[in-house]
């Protein structure tokens, strides 16, 4: 079934990952969308619904990133990121 | 397992096994997430040398060791106990299976409350936790203040601080070890309701079960769970099958999937650990961590990241060329005046001169040409070395290079391995365990050979300073060289990882987490009389178990004839039409064929044959060195055909070992030789062809 190219857009555009996250600002999780393992390496590493997250900055190729999740520091790719589903706070 | 006199070379090649005392009393285990300064614990108590660098994934196979009358026994770090990882699986099954007496679980006081999410999940295994929170100094530095009594008193087992580094500070954690009454009540974690109803309709069905000294309770979660290495464990033992069917009716019955159930499992863990540090963990300094995040900015930074990662690695070659020259000179003139001596008593007895020939001219020399020239860089890269993984750069290596890893469809965690591969190969390739995906492992081990070892630095050292840096021996140029045969075996790193990536092991990057942990302050005492120590006397067993023999027999080939001509010769000249193509000689293809089981001794043995099969010369400074290897035809495009070979060529036999130890298979150990062979030998055929045409 194919989707009108906008429509995709705007449900894309309502998820916002932590890859939206820019360095210095901080996210709560809302869901993971990760499966199987890297969804329970995350949740191993605290990343369960309402967690808090900063993102400390990029890697000087601009990926992983580096966050802040509950006190460790921990670095994501960005593909690993787009399982992370949040929301700005 | 990392660099240290039990982790590099020989020792690793045998292998560490668990040795369960039978005669000690008890058995405990050392569990905790990844660096958290376990194996420092360990060692401290039981004097053994597990290594301790600050990077997450140092104990990937178990160590035991011997403490009072107890063996003691340190898992690999992990952050849960669902078994999810390899290393994951050996910490859970020891815990689960082999019933140690007390499981003391190290916490880090500086991050308290992902710690306690694996003691609480240790706690529904083992009703014999202790927990330690190790880091206290670090946690006051950082202004945490950590209510123990408080903790302990939430947790229903016994809480101790220390400081780990610190020896003095561990005599609570061993009498509360001595006295040892634990409580046989401690906190349950609680799930929520449906998961607790399914828990509560499988109970009577494992309670018949015959008793296999697990919990109950935690072996409902389990086939809840439907955790497959655990079942598959538990099968072997017993019917469990349809206990299994009983449980996947009871988890719809409450109408749960499988994933869901998961996530509700691991949330509880989670959010009862933030329960329970709340009161008993208090931030007074307010942003305790400006430091790291400070130093991070700038060793990550997109402009001065990778500047400064060869700035360092500059640094470090500077100072290891530097400080070598002194005490290789002194050894050289030392060993020199020992051969006058030692000849000097064997003509005094009046010793045939085979036997002066063959001892003092083959063993001793060779003996001595690998402690002065390759032990003193040895003995100051290697604790400059580890003082930076103990400072906790080496994460952030990793965290910087992968990027490019990525394109090259591996893991960032390789980057670790390859600066482990810097002191020693086999380390490297054992460390290769990190590395979650068995394609991105077999990636990290094939090319490890690609960075060359400690072993292998004090002839690419030599070389390059005799026929590049010029006869001023400045080291400034010789280290900037050295960085630039660096930067280039690392690109020979990716060139043949991505070529790998795309022929022989297909695939795409796996996920990736990867923990920064915080800067600490080394400990550079204990690392430089350590590895000194511990290298110094290594290289030493070594140079006289492998050094002498080689010696020995190098001598015997350049003096038994054969129809006229020695045996040398008649090698040298087999080879040397080959090796010519290389833009090397015969002599040289020998020495690294002898220098098999271990590198530190190729150079030692071009010397030893060439000055074997000429007049003798008095070889006491790198100048005069120059002089032979030029009177014997080498020209600067034999040294660089000689440093790229250095770089790309088979590994030493213990690196085989381990590699074949770590993959089990045959066909990829024989790969992990050939492919840097044949880099090398390609690339030595290349760049003497295009010398030779150019000239």
């Amino acid at each position: 079934m194919d989707f009108p190219e906008t429509k995709v857009k705007e449900v894309l555009d309502m998820d916002i990952n932590l890859n939206d996250i820019k360095p210095g600002q901080r996210a709560r999780v809302l869901d993971l969308t990760a499966q199987d393992s890297m969804r329970r390496r995350l949740l191993d590493i605290g990343l369960v619904k309402d967690t808090v997250v900063e993102c400390l900055g990029r890697s000087p190729g601009g990926d992983p990133s580096a966050f802040l999740i509950r006190g460790a520091v921990i670095a994501i790719r960005s593909e690993d990121c787009c399982g992370i589903l949040v929301r700005p706070c | 397992m990392g660099l240290t006199n039990s982790s590099t070379g020989a020792n690793l090649a045998g292998g560490t096994r668990i040795l369960l005392n039978t005669t000690a009393k008890k058995v405990i285990a050392l569990a905790g997430n990844p660096n958290v300064g376990k194996s420092t614990i360990f060692n401290n108590l039981t004097g053994m040398n597990q290594h301790t660098g600050n990077w997450p994934g140092k104990t990937v196979s178990l160590a035991a060791g011997r403490w009072q009358d107890c063996t003691l026994v340190d898992l690999p770090g992990t952050y849960s106990l669902m078994a999810h990882s390899a290393e994951e699986e050996v910490a859970r099954n020891f815990i689960c299976f082999d019933h140690p007496d007390a499981v003391i679980v190290v916490c880090d006081a500086t991050c308290l409350e992902r710690s306690l999410n694996l003691a609480l999940q240790t706690m529904e295994i083992s009703s014999r936790v202790i927990v330690c929170v190790n880091l206290m100094d670090e946690a006051k530095r950082k202004g945490i203040s950590i209510d123990l009594d408080l903790l302990s008193g939430r947790l229903g087992v016994p809480v101790v601080g220390v400081s780990g580094r610190r020896k003095k500070s561990l005599s609570a954690l061993t009498d509360v070890i001595n006295s040892a009454d634990f409580p046989q009540s401690s906190l349950q974690l609680q799930y929520c309701s449906e998961i607790e109803q399914a828990v509560s309709a499988l109970l009577p069905l494992v309670n018949t079960l015959p008793d296999m000294g697990i919990p109950p309770r935690w072996l409902c979660l389990k086939l809840l769970e439907r955790d497959e290495t655990l079942t598959a464990e538990l099968l072997s033992r017993q019917d469990i099958q349809p206990l299994l069917e009983e449980a996947g009716a009871a988890l719809s019955a409450v109408s749960l999937d499988h994933t869901q159930l998961c996530d509700l499992m691991a949330a509880a863990a989670v959010n009862a650990a933030e329960e329970l540090c709340r009161g008993v963990v208090t931030y007074s300094a307010g942003k305790y961590n400006t430091f790291d995040r400070r130093v991070d900015k700038i060793l990550t930074s997109r402009a001065a990241g990778y500047p400064l990662m060869l700035l360092l690695l500059a640094i470090i070659f500077w100072l290891t060329i530097e400080g070598a020259n002194y005490p290789s000179q002194l050894l050289s003139n030392l060993f020199a005046k020992g051969q006058i001596l030692l000849t000097d008593l064997f003509t005094r007895w009046g010793a045939p001169d085979w036997l002066h020939g063959a001892l003092v001219l083959g063993i001793y020399r060779v003996l001595t040409w690998v402690v002065a020239v390759m032990l003193p860089p040895m003995a100051i890269f290697f604790p400059l070395f580890t003082l930076l993984e103990d400072v906790g750069y080496l994460p952030r290596v990793a965290y910087n290079l992968d990027k490019p890893f990525k394109r090259c469809k591996a893991c960032g965690k390789q980057a670790l391995c390859m600066a482990m591969g810097f002191g020693c190969n086999a380390a490297g390739i054992v460390g290769s365990r990190i590395i979650d995906s068995p394609r991105e492992r077999l990636l990290a081990i094939l090319t490890n050979n690609f960075v060359p070892c400690n072993g292998r630095f004090p002839t690419l050292i030599a070389i390059l300073t005799m026929f590049f840096a010029g006869a001023s021996t400045s080291s400034l140029l010789s280290a900037l060289l050295l960085t630039a045969v660096i930067i280039f075996s690392v690109g020979m790193t990716f060139a043949v990882t991505k070529l790998l990536s795309a022929t022989l092991l297909k695939g795409a990057p796996s996920s990736f987490t990867l923990e920064l942990p915080p800067y600490r302050k080394p400990q550079i005492g204990k690392v430089i009389v350590r590895s000194i120590f511990d290298r110094t006397l290594f290289v030493l067993g070594r140079a006289a178990a492998v050094a002498a023999p080689a010696g020995l027999v190098i001598w015997l080939m350049a003096n038994v004839s054969a129809g006229g001509v020695s045996l040398l010769n008649h090698c040298a000249g087999f080879l040397d039409p080959f090796a010519r193509l290389m833009g090397l000689d015969g002599v040289i293809l020998i020495a690294f064929i002898l220098g098999f089981p271990a590198n530190e001794i190729v150079i030692p043995i071009i010397i030893m044959a060439y000055t074997a099969q000429g007049s003798l010369l008095e070889l006491d400074s790198t100048w005069q060195l120059r002089q032979l290897l030029i009177a014997n035809g080498w020209t600067w495009s034999t040294a660089v055909s000689m440093v790229i070979f250095s770089l790309l060529h088979w590994p030493c036999s213990t690196a085989l070992i381990t590699a074949y130890r770590e993959t089990l298979s045959r066909k990829w150990t024989a790969l992990t030789a050939l492919i840097p062979t044949a880099a090398g030998v390609l690339l030595c055929m290349l760049f003497t062809a295009a010398v030779k045409l150019l000239s």
